[in-house]
């Protein structure tokens, strides 16, 4: 039935799965999210971009209802998964981000062992049967995340103790362990260095083939490269979201313009 | 003009010295020593009052585990011991079974001749006879004989410390200068002896005539109940407590009013909580006096808001990233909670809760609110029946102590001042140990 379902997946590759319409988000008086209507393909990465603070972090946490967490956050709007309301009352929070997994921006590891810190979500919602399955888990999700070599000999070792860089794969592999449906990245390659970059983007392109990936990145090179579908924000609107190839040769607006030559040229 | 602009654009710096202070640095610098010193002297003023508080404690009450003894040979047959419990005045018989060990001990000492029996028998402690016949009572086999060791009359035992000299002896209607020379003799033939005195910590306290027999056993264990009381009933309250306020509830009116209130709560003077206790578990609950359970109950009254006001600092301090990491992987609240935010949490929570229990080990006001003041002479039996009988505690026997005239007390109650401490001391061994354990580095 699995297998059914992701062949059905492969033949409709343009099938959406996240539908977000006239999303605001307030924190107390300041709108900090305004009017954004935005579709998320299944099987394709979605960069978003756009200068610091104009609410790229904001709106991927209204994805998986991380921003409930914030007492003075606000959301308004409709934001679809599957065609099902994420903020419909009905929806419990901890099943959606069962399914929407998350990277943070800052490198977040439990203060646990490198073993725990990946184990942790398969465990909690019962992915694996046994100590085997749960240990397959662990080095394939640590392989994806391009730490598996660096760590594979003291997976016991504090998950904390790690350099930055390697904290942030660490909490990549986590994410991916729980096999979400979506990935939300907040910036996952902002401490890691061009080879581990690499990694973390070759990673990333594979998760295309099952699950949608969002992206939020400073690096148009990496927008450029990673995604089919890019999205610019700019002082809480969406500017303009189209194909990469077209924001990034042909932009429509001149924000998006100027946006993207700035910050290459 | 030049000069004015060159003066005003500090950019292109001096050429200066690294191996020589600007007067700037000079300022900073001396204002960092003058701190320092200030620091120092505070903890050097701290250091000495502590050092003066303990010596003095330790100078006094150290004599306290140190008791005169008698070491007289006991013969009781059977027929004696059922004639001593068939007669009215028990003691007084026990006290004949007693004379004639002596005049025994006396005789092969070669000192028969020269005291009077009823002299050396004043040496005793009133104490004495009952002691024999609790022994007699948990006899089994007949005769019994046996060398027993009995405690010394408390003046006796005062001149041994050097509490009691020859003038005080003249003007003391209890002994006699002839009766502690006497002494003297017997401890120069081996049969009174300066030993260490288990009975301190386990006796019963004694009747106010008999400081030697008074012991700190009933007060020790009633502390003990109280602090199981407080532990079982403050550390999972408070922390629930913490964790739905810090965790779980809405940050609203209610909540910041909740806030306040505990916050009030931690500084409200301890008698209050006595009233309280007084009031609702005695009065309008019925449960008995002098009980540790009430006394617990008040304690931890007193304790809750000091371990709540802990651990909810404890759990504030959890970073919120780890919090946010375990939502974002889809972990329910509780699980956040119980898996990542406590586990973070426990060596802040330990302190807070070891804070509190020493502040509720050293409580005296409530206690004697609700009658724990009393003496008592029979042991609390092992809880949770025991729970109920009535004790006293550590401080409680202190002051107990302290009020009592007879100067043999001022040893005593230092000596409870002792245990006192070294119950606080054990107390935040262990917090350390567990919190070493429970420490990690985020
Ligand atoms: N927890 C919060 N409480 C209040 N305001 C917030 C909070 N988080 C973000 N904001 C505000 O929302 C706006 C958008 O912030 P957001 O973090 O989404 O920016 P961003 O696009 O992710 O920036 P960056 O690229 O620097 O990460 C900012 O004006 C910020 O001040
Ligand atoms: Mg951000």
């Amino acid at each position: 039935m699995n297998d059914m379902r992701l062949t059905e997946r492969a033949v409709d590759t343009n099938q959406l799965k996240i539908t977000a319409r006239d999303v605001q988000v307030f924190y107390g008086d300041n709108h900090a999210i305004k009017d954004v209507t935005v579709d998320i393909q299944d099987k394709t990465v979605t960069a978003f971009i756009g200068p610091s603070g104009c609410g790229k972090s904001t709106f991927l946490r209204c994805l998986n209802r991380m921003n409930d967490t914030i007492d003075i956050c606000r959301v308004e709007g409709k934001i679809l998964l599957d065609d099902e309301d994420i903020y419909d009352k009905r929806v419990d929070p901890v099943q959606l981000r069962a399914k929407v997994g998350m990277v943070f921006q800052k490198p977040n590891p439990f203060p646990k062992s490198i073993y725990d810190n990946v184990a942790y979500g398969p465990k909690i919602h019962g992915l694996a049967r046994s100590k085997t399955e749960l240990d397959e888990i662990v080095e394939t999700s640590l392989r994806r995340a391009a730490l598996w070599d660096e760590v594979k000999d003291r997976l016991t070792a504090p998950g904390t103790g790690l350099s930055g860089g390697q904290q942030q794969r660490l909490c990549i592999a986590r994410a991916v362990a729980t096999s979400p449906e979506v990935l939300l990245m907040d910036e996952p390659c902002s401490a890691l260095d061009p080879i581990a970059t690499a990694q973390v983007e070759e990673l990333i392109d594979d998760l295309r083939s099952r699950f949608s990936v969002v992206i939020v990145t400073h690096s148009m090179q990496q927008a450029a490269r990673v995604s089919q579908k890019t999205a610019f924000f700019h002082l809480g609107n969406l500017v303009e979201f189209d194909d990469t190839t077209k924001i990034f040769t042909n932009p429509e607006d001149p924000r998006t313009e100027s946006y993207i030559t700035g910050r290459i040229g | 003009m030049s000069d004015a602009t060159a003066n005003s654009t500090p950019a292109t710096p001096s050429a200066s010295s690294l191996f020589k202070q600007d007067d700037r640095v000079k300022r900073r610098n001396a204002a960092e020593k003058r701190f320092k010193a200030y620091g120092l002297t505070a903890i050097g003023v701290g250091v000495t009052m502590l050092i003066i508080l303990v010596s003095s404690v330790l100078s006094q009450g150290l004599s306290s585990f140190r008791q005169t003894f008698v070491t007289l040979p006991i013969t009781v047959t059977q027929a004696e011991f059922e004639a001593a419990e068939a007669s009215m005045l028990k003691t007084g018989k026990y006290k004949k079974l007693i004379q004639r060990g002596l005049e025994q001990r006396l005789a092969t000492a070669e000192l028969g001749d020269v005291v009077s029996i009823k002299d050396a028998m004043g040496l005793l402690s009133g104490q004495a006879p009952a002691d024999l016949r609790m022994a007699a009572l948990a006899n089994q086999t007949w005769p019994l004989r046996q060398e027993f060791r009995f405690l010394a009359n408390g003046r006796v035992d005062g001149y041994f410390k050097g509490r009691v000299t020859m003038e005080i002896a003249e003007r003391d209607s209890r002994i006699s200068p002839e009766q502690l020379e006497l002494s003297q003799q017997l401890a120069d033939a081996g049969i009174m002896e300066t030993r260490f005195n288990r009975g301190f910590l386990t006796r019963t306290d004694g009747s106010p005539t008999r400081p030697e027999a008074a012991g700190l056993g009933v007060a020790f264990l009633g502390s003990l109940y109280m602090m199981m009381v407080v532990l079982a009933l403050a550390l999972p309250i408070g922390v629930a407590t913490s964790i739905y306020l810090e965790e779980l509830a809405p940050k609203n009116r209610w909540t910041d009013l909740i806030e306040v209130n505990i916050s009030n709560l931690a500084a409200v003077p301890s008698i209050v909580f006595g009233i309280l206790g007084l009031a609702i578990f005695i009065n309008f609950a019925g449960l008995p006096q002098s009980a540790p359970l009430v006394g617990g109950l008040v304690l931890t009254l007193m304790t809750l808001p000091t371990i709540i006001i802990a651990t909810r600092a404890s759990l504030k301090s959890v970073p919120p990233s780890i919090r946010d990491a375990a939502l974002g992987l889809g972990a329910s609240k509780m699980q956040t909670v119980f898996h990542h935010v406590l586990p973070l949490a426990a060596p802040g929570i330990l302190t807070g809760t070891i804070i509190g229990l020493a502040q509720a080990l050293g409580e005296t006001a409530p206690l004697l609110l609700i009658g724990m003041v009393a003496l008592v002479q029979n042991y609390p039996s092992a809880p949770p029946a025991g729970l109920e009988d009535p004790a006293t505690a550590l401080p409680v026997q202190v002051y107990i102590w302290t009020t009592r005239s007879d100067p043999a007390f001022v040893e005593r109650a230092s000596g409870a001042i002792i245990v006192l401490l070294a119950f606080l001391l054990i107390m935040n061994i262990a917090a350390i140990l567990l919190r070493r354990r429970f420490e990690r580095r985020w």
